[in-house]
């Protein structure tokens, strides 16, 4: 299980920005979201979108525990 | 040397005099305030999102990065989160620095990034409905002046 969440229009896409999702890597995650939902898995591999885990972005695969908390962040627009 | 995210409108004002209260080694202290602009009527509300944690960890890293390079004594960065109204505050930044040229290009400097890298993400909330804004080009120019 990891805590997911989606920022600026990833959570309009996909109706929720808070979850706890079965998951044990970051590339099973991108699996299992783009699985229930493929508007969202096309969303979260477009262009600019990043992935931060417990706070740090991350590029490539990581592994997962139940204590981590995975976002999703769209390009980011400043203030 | 701090950020503050709020939901709650803030004073400019009030932030400056806080701010430059009690500096006797302090030449100048340049502050920038941004507001919200309605657009014509475009825009009834601006809503920022932030992600907490995160957001205000990367403005930290930016505005120490910022301190070191022009020698700040100190710098202050007050952003809302949630929904804005048009003509509140949406931004207040203060540096302060022995001498002016430093405490501008610093605040300069400080608002570029906030306005085109920071961490928030922006829907506009207009008569035809809500939109995701992203960085305007313009945005990104003004950024890339400080990467020498």
């Amino acid at each position: 299980m990891a805590r997911v969440l989606l920022f600026g229009r990833l959570a309009d896409i996909a109706g929720w920005r808070d979850a706890m999702i079965d998951a044990t890597s970051l590339t099973g995650l991108r699996d299992t979201l783009t699985a229930t939902d493929a508007a969202l898995g096309e969303a979260l591999a477009g262009p600019g979108v990043q992935a931060a885990v417990d706070k740090a972005i991350v590029r490539g695969d990581v592994a997962l525990s139940a204590a981590s908390e995975v976002a999703f962040l769209p390009p980011m627009s400043g203030g | 040397m701090s950020v503050r995210l709020q939901s709650e409108p803030f004073e400019p004002g009030d932030l400056l005099t806080a701010f430059s209260a009690g500096r006797g080694e302090t030449g100048a202290v340049v502050s920038f305030t941004g507001l919200t602009r309605a657009e014509q009527g475009r825009t009834t509300t601006l809503e920022l999102e932030a992600y907490p944690g995160f957001t205000d960890g990367e403005i930290t890293r930016i505005g120490e990065a910022a301190a070191a390079r022009w020698g700040l004594q100190d710098w202050l960065v007050v952003h809302r989160v949630g929904p804005i109204a048009p003509g509140e505050a949406v931004v207040f930044v203060a540096t302060a620095s022995a001498h002016r040229r430093e405490a501008f290009e610093a605040c300069d400097h400080l608002m570029d990034y906030l306005k085109s890298r920071a961490p928030f993400w922006k829907k506009e909330h207009g008569p035809d409905g809500a939109r995701w804004i992203e960085p305007t080009d313009r945005d990104r120019t003004d950024a890339e002046r400080w990467e020498t």
